[in-house]
């Protein structure tokens, strides 16, 4: 039993509250730069409280886009960035749920080392093996396209790793059920398997959203035009401009516009989440 | 309706393990066959061959006139139950019941009808809404078996279906098993390792150990007649009193019974003891020190040990420590804890035993 005493909650929460003031003091500072004029972001004594110019800045950002800088509307970036992070996401559930299948549930030569090596490329993420996997995107003329910005993004060791341990805490008696049942390695996946793995994939989905929503390094390298640019990269370059001033009080209205998409991914996702912590099924 | 005929069936494991042996036995149609041997004897091995959920690497499995070796389990025509249901956890127990037949491609009305008359029979009909998690044991054990009815298969397999319940509700399913097995009259096959289960349960009872079949017949006879001392120790609670003969004290009582020759052991059950102090001619009488008294209120258990220190016999499951001895007498009276009794047996209760205990001889 935990003693309750005033004193050593207040001491609790004063803790708490100080820890959600360092992480949130930042996201604030940019809601409210996002809100004044350039002029006063750039004077050097930014306000704590808002400013009047917020409708203005958003519409710029996401309509007209930095006339000096980034050249490209927000929304275009906000486009691609989610349709990559999304195929990124989708594609690797689709793979990794796929190769977990195969490794767990059929028994044919060399299994095992099929594991490892799928296993093994853990250890090569997309910074290792960047220049093979550009020249073979480049060869198959995928630059510059959503195919290029999300194919070699999607295999995935950790999924399949996840799907593994998820299938394998599944009931044997189940897909034995299910073959005397008259359902075949197709009906079970689509049937039982799938239905089962729902938390699972949202859990994934999650994560994986997010690790292609933050992707900077490939889109970088593969996007050449301003229309195909992503949004992390789009702050990225409103904020280094040469002989101009950067507009910071779009590029902190960018920023907070990168941010929603993420966001929204985990508060929508969580509910399924938490469903199915609570709602054990056996 | 169908036949199941097992000959000469063996099952190897890629290690070169043999899990079973060569075993041979026919179920004929519409009885009930329980398999029933301790943990490890290759009784749900067997079970699951017949389903086709294991590989059979040595004879021939025959279901309704039709060699089974080599086709899938849903081409079988037989339905399994398993030990813990394995329900689909996120169908509807109408679903649960319906899945297999809408693979089968039956007309929906059809599924309709077959999956409401089995909520009819297993009392399931306000529940074909609910998920198996919103169910009681006792109920998902019913949906497992609704499962089964509505594909009317040839044949029910059964992999210790009670033993997830809790000791009085498997009292009444397995009653409950039994009506729906004769009312159905299918085929069934039933795996347990409990064998008043299979006592009650069975009219063929085969009793399995390593990997072996060690008898076969009607539980009755099989109670009556072990013909090994493993069916002696393992039919019957508590288990058959099997001593050495070695030992002076019954073989000289043993002197004029011609069995003796043969035999190395004799077993008597503790409920064909006598506590008297006359002499029974043929028969053996063991002096006891009492140890141990259970009162159970029908009946009385009285544990004692021989007052001759023997070497004890070859160990089965179930066997009691040497030298101590299991009497079942009826009612609440008996001796009190230390006193000296003399328990005797007839001589047509006696059960002996060649001395590696493998045959019966009288």
């Amino acid at each position: 039993m935990v003693e309750h005493r005033p004193l050593s909650d207040i001491i609790a929460y004063a803790i708490l509250t100080l820890g959600i003031f360092i992480v949130a003091f930042p996201v604030y500072l940019a809601l409210i730069a996002s809100t004044h004029d350039a002029a006063t972001v750039v004077g050097g004594r930014m306000p704590l409280s808002p400013g009047d110019q917020m409708l203005e800045n958003y519409y710029r950002a996401v309509f007209v886009g930095g006339a000096r800088t980034s050249r490209e509307p927000v929304a275009q970036m906000l486009i691609n960035s989610f349709i990559s992070a999304f195929g990124i996401a989708l594609g690797k559930i689709f793979i990794s749920m796929l190769s977990a299948y195969a490794v767990v549930y059929f028994r044919f030569p060399f299994r095992k080392t099929a594991f490892w090596i799928i296993f093994v490329t853990l250890m090569l993420p997309v910074e290792v093996r960047i220049y093979p996997t550009y020249k073979v995107v480049a060869d198959l003329k995928m630059l510059d396209t959503y195919a290029g910005l999300i194919l070699p993004l999607i295999a995935s060791a950790t999924g399949t790793l996840l799907f593994r341990q998820f299938f394998m805490t599944i009931p044997e008696e189940l897909l034995e059920a299910s073959r005397i049942d008259g359902a075949g390695p197709f009906r079970f996946f689509w049937d039982t398997l799938l239905p089962l793995s729902v938390t699972t994939i949202a859990a994934l989905f999650v994560i994986q959203f997010i690790y292609g929503w933050n992707q900077y390094l490939w889109p970088l390298l593969i996007t050449t035009q301003d229309s195909m640019q992503t949004i992390v990269i789009g702050i990225k370059k409103m904020l280094y401009t040469t002989d101009e001033l950067a507009e910071w009080q779009l590029a902190m209205a960018t920023a907070i516009l990168a941010m929603l998409p993420p966001v929204a991914v985990v508060v929508f996702m969580q509910r399924l989440f938490v469903r199915g912590l609570v709602e054990t099924e056996k | 309706m169908a036949n199941v005929t097992l000959r000469n069936v063996r099952k190897t494991y890629a290690g070169g393990f043999e899990a079973i042996k060569g075993i041979d036995f026919d179920v004929g149609d519409g009885q009930f066959c329980v398999l029933v041997g301790p943990s490890g004897c290759g009784k749900s091995t067997l079970l699951r061959m017949v389903a086709g959920l294991e590989t059979i690497t040595g004879g021939e499995i025959d279901i309704g006139g039709r060699v089974v070796n080599q086709i899938e389990p849903a081409d079988r025509d037989i339905a399994m139950v398993f030990q813990n249901y394995a329900l689909y956890p996120h169908m509807t127990v109408y679903n649960n019941m319906a899945y297999g037949l809408r693979n089968r491609r039956m007309a929906e009305a059809e599924i309709k009808t077959r999956v409401e008359e089995a909520a009819r029979i297993l009392e399931l009909g306000t529940m074909l809404d609910r998920k198996p998690r919103q169910l009681s044991g006792g109920q998902r054990q019913r949906v497992a078996m609704g499962r089964a009815i509505v594909r009317q298969p040839k044949v029910f397999l059964f992999d210790e279906p009670l033993s997830n319940l809790d000791a009085k509700l498997r009292i009444a399913m397995r009653v409950e098993i039994r009506k729906l097995q004769r009312r159905l009259s299918t085929t069934s096959i039933y795996v347990t390792h409990d064998q008043l289960e299979a006592m009650t349960l069975a009219d063929i009872l085969v009793v399995m150990n390593g990997g072996q079949v060690e008898q076969i017949g009607n539980p009755l006879e099989i109670y009556q007649k072990p013909a090994t001392t493993f069916v002696a120790s393992f039919i019957g609670a508590p288990p058959m009193n099997l001593m050495p003969l070695r030992s002076d004290e019954i073989k000289s009582q043993l002197a004029g019974d011609a069995r003796a020759n043969e035999a190395g052991i004799l077993g008597i059950r503790p409920e064909d003891f006598v506590i008297t102090s006359e002499t029974v001619s043929g028969g053996v009488a063991l002096g006891l020190t009492v140890e141990a008294i259970e009162r159970v209120g029908a009946e009385t258990f009285v544990y004692g040990t021989r007052q001759h220190e023997v070497q004890g016999v070859a160990a089965t499951p179930g066997e009691l420590p040497p030298g101590e001895i299991i009497v079942r007498i009826p009612g609440a009276v008996g001796p009190a804890i230390g006193e000296r009794i003399r328990a005797v047996a007839a001589s047509d209760k006696l059960h002996l035993f060649t001395a590696d205990g493998r045959k019966r001889v009288g």
